[in-house]
């Protein structure tokens, strides 16, 4: 056999180039796993609106009524639970009263988990006085829309069937304008941008959110304009709620994971465009 | 208690199965994926029947509330586009909802998102009198916000000093596609974190 017909065999930049994707994906689990198995700790600070969230809700005076809109659904759990579990222990713990609504289908359940599991399990509370669960309800815009005039009209009854008017908390809260804060916890449509429509620009309420990392960067200008009184961004604003509510939980937890997974897609991506440079000036030279 | 673990552990492995196509397409992905589809068709079936058209519906027009025969009618006709003869007929209810959202929806979506973020852009340029991360911050907002819109200004070409702004234009666009897609990548992750924590916490209880 000739010199010339010889199979060439790729150098590195070539095999890197032609990398099989499951290795990357290799990678990526280990940095996810490796650190949820032994934590590193790596220090989390709290942003500007997670703190603006975290002063409205301490601004509140005890008593003062919360309304939580839970629009979301187990796809997003991973981000938005944790939040509402930390908002809901900040808010319990300053002894804020909570009215929990929903406008996803799904999230009127993962409402009556998380009060449950704080409001009776951690804080002994009691259904009906210091938090209620109106379950979901259609419609989105249309639903705030009405929760302006009145609340029994777009909720007559809880999530259990028990009509609004047997709740003694539901007596304080008629509609929209008696509640102090309002914290819309979002996955999308309907979201943040209805309750800031409605809820702050119609009714003038302070209105809160939480959002998943995907939504974040289009709800910040709510905030820098003052619509929003603060926003958590993905489950990096769950761990800076934890944080500053000094109940530190699962959006902890996970940080550890975020940043070493981080860490290794900045360092695939720098060393992808270093070997595609390396490879353009390679078929520069040979013409 | 043993339901629950039940649950986890079927949790775990239809969660495995769906993981096992980052190897390659599989039988257990293949029944993980059909079974999901199948059971959310079931799932949201049962739930808008239960939770939308019976109480919105059938239960008023049940209490003689004949009112109701009205969304009735309009939501019939919607259901006429399956037959192509008639499927104009579905334009009345379509035509009756963009109404309706218009209606509700301009002003206030108007007041919200163009009026209100507009207040915020109208910031001092004197330095004097604030800090300077403050003065940098508002040259920012002032420059992304002029360049951004000079970028989409077609009614003049992008040449000279006008092409030299949208270019900066570009520069700005680009920043906030890069954090975008930052903050969706952080997203994903969260997802992955959030599975794995489930295995490793409820499933395998090893953190």
């Amino acid at each position: 056999m000739a010199e010339n017909d010889r199979p060439v065999k790729p150098d590195l930049i070539e095999r890197l180039k032609s990398i099989d994707r499951r290795i990357i994906f290799l990678f990526i689990a280990a940095a996810v796993i490796f650190p949820l198995l032994r934590p590193i700790g790596f220090p989390v600070k709290a942003s500007p609106p997670a703190i603006a969230l975290y002063n409205a809700v301490e601004r509140l005076r005890p008593g003062s009524l919360v309304l939580m809109a839970f629009d979301y659904d187990p796809s997003t759990m991973a981000e938005l639970y944790p939040m509402s579990l930390a908002i809901l222990r900040h808010c319990f713990s300053r002894r804020l009263k909570v009215v929990a609504l929903a406008l996803w289908p799904m999230g009127a359940g993962l409402a009556r988990e998380a009060l449950h599991d704080i409001g009776v399990g951690e804080f002994g509370l009691r259904y009906g006085t210091d938090f209620v669960n109106l379950g979901f309800k259609a419609g989105g815009i249309v639903v705030i829309e009405t929760l302006g005039s009145s609340i029994a009209e777009a909720f007559p009854a809880d999530i259990d069937g028990t009509p609004v008017e047997r709740l003694s908390l539901m007596r304080r809260a008629r509609k929209l304008e008696d509640f102090d804060l309002v914290i819309d916890l979002s996955a999308g449509d309907p979201g943040i941008p209805f309750w800031v429509m409605i809820a702050q620009g119609r009714y003038g309420r302070k209105v809160g959110g939480g959002c998943t990392a995907v939504s974040a960067p289009q709800f910040y200008p709510y905030f820098q304009s003052g619509q929003l009184v603060g926003l958590l961004g993905g489950m990096k604003g769950a761990a800076e709620y934890e944080l500053l509510a000094n109940a530190k939980g699962e959006a902890t937890k996970g940080m550890d994971a975020q940043s070493v997974s981080h860490a290794a897609i900045v360092f695939f991506v720098i060393v992808g465009n270093v070997f595609y440079f390396l490879s353009r000036h390679r078929s520069k030279r040979r013409g | 208690m043993e339901l629950e673990r039940l649950g986890i552990w079927i949790g775990a492995l239809l969660t495995l199965a769906i993981f096992s196509f980052l190897y390659k397409d599989n039988p257990f992905y293949r029944f993980a994926e059909h079974l999901f589809v199948g059971i959310s068709a079931g799932y949201w079936v049962a739930y808008y029947y239960w939770n939308i058209i019976r109480p919105n519906l059938i239960v008023p027009l049940a209490e003689h509330k004949w009112l109701y025969i009205a969304p009735a009618v309009l939501s019939a006709l919607m259901l006429t586009r399956i037959f192509p003869k008639v499927g104009w007929l579905s334009r009345w209810a379509i035509s009756f909802m963009v109404g309706t959202g218009a209606g509700i929806m301009i002003i206030t979506y108007l007041q919200t998102n163009f009026l209100e973020q507009l207040r915020p852009t109208l910031v001092s340029l004197d330095p004097t009198g604030q800090s300077w991360q403050s003065a940098v911050n508002n040259l920012l907002l002032v420059a992304g916000v002029v360049s951004g819109l000079v970028y989409f200004f077609f009614s003049k070409a992008h040449t000279g000093v006008t092409g030299g702004i949208a270019r900066a234009g570009i520069v700005f666009l680009m920043v906030s596609f890069g954090a975008s897609f930052g903050y969706t990548v952080m997203a994903r992750i969260s997802l992955l974190i959030g599975r794995a924590y489930y295995l490793l916490h409820f499933w395998l209880k090893v953190v």
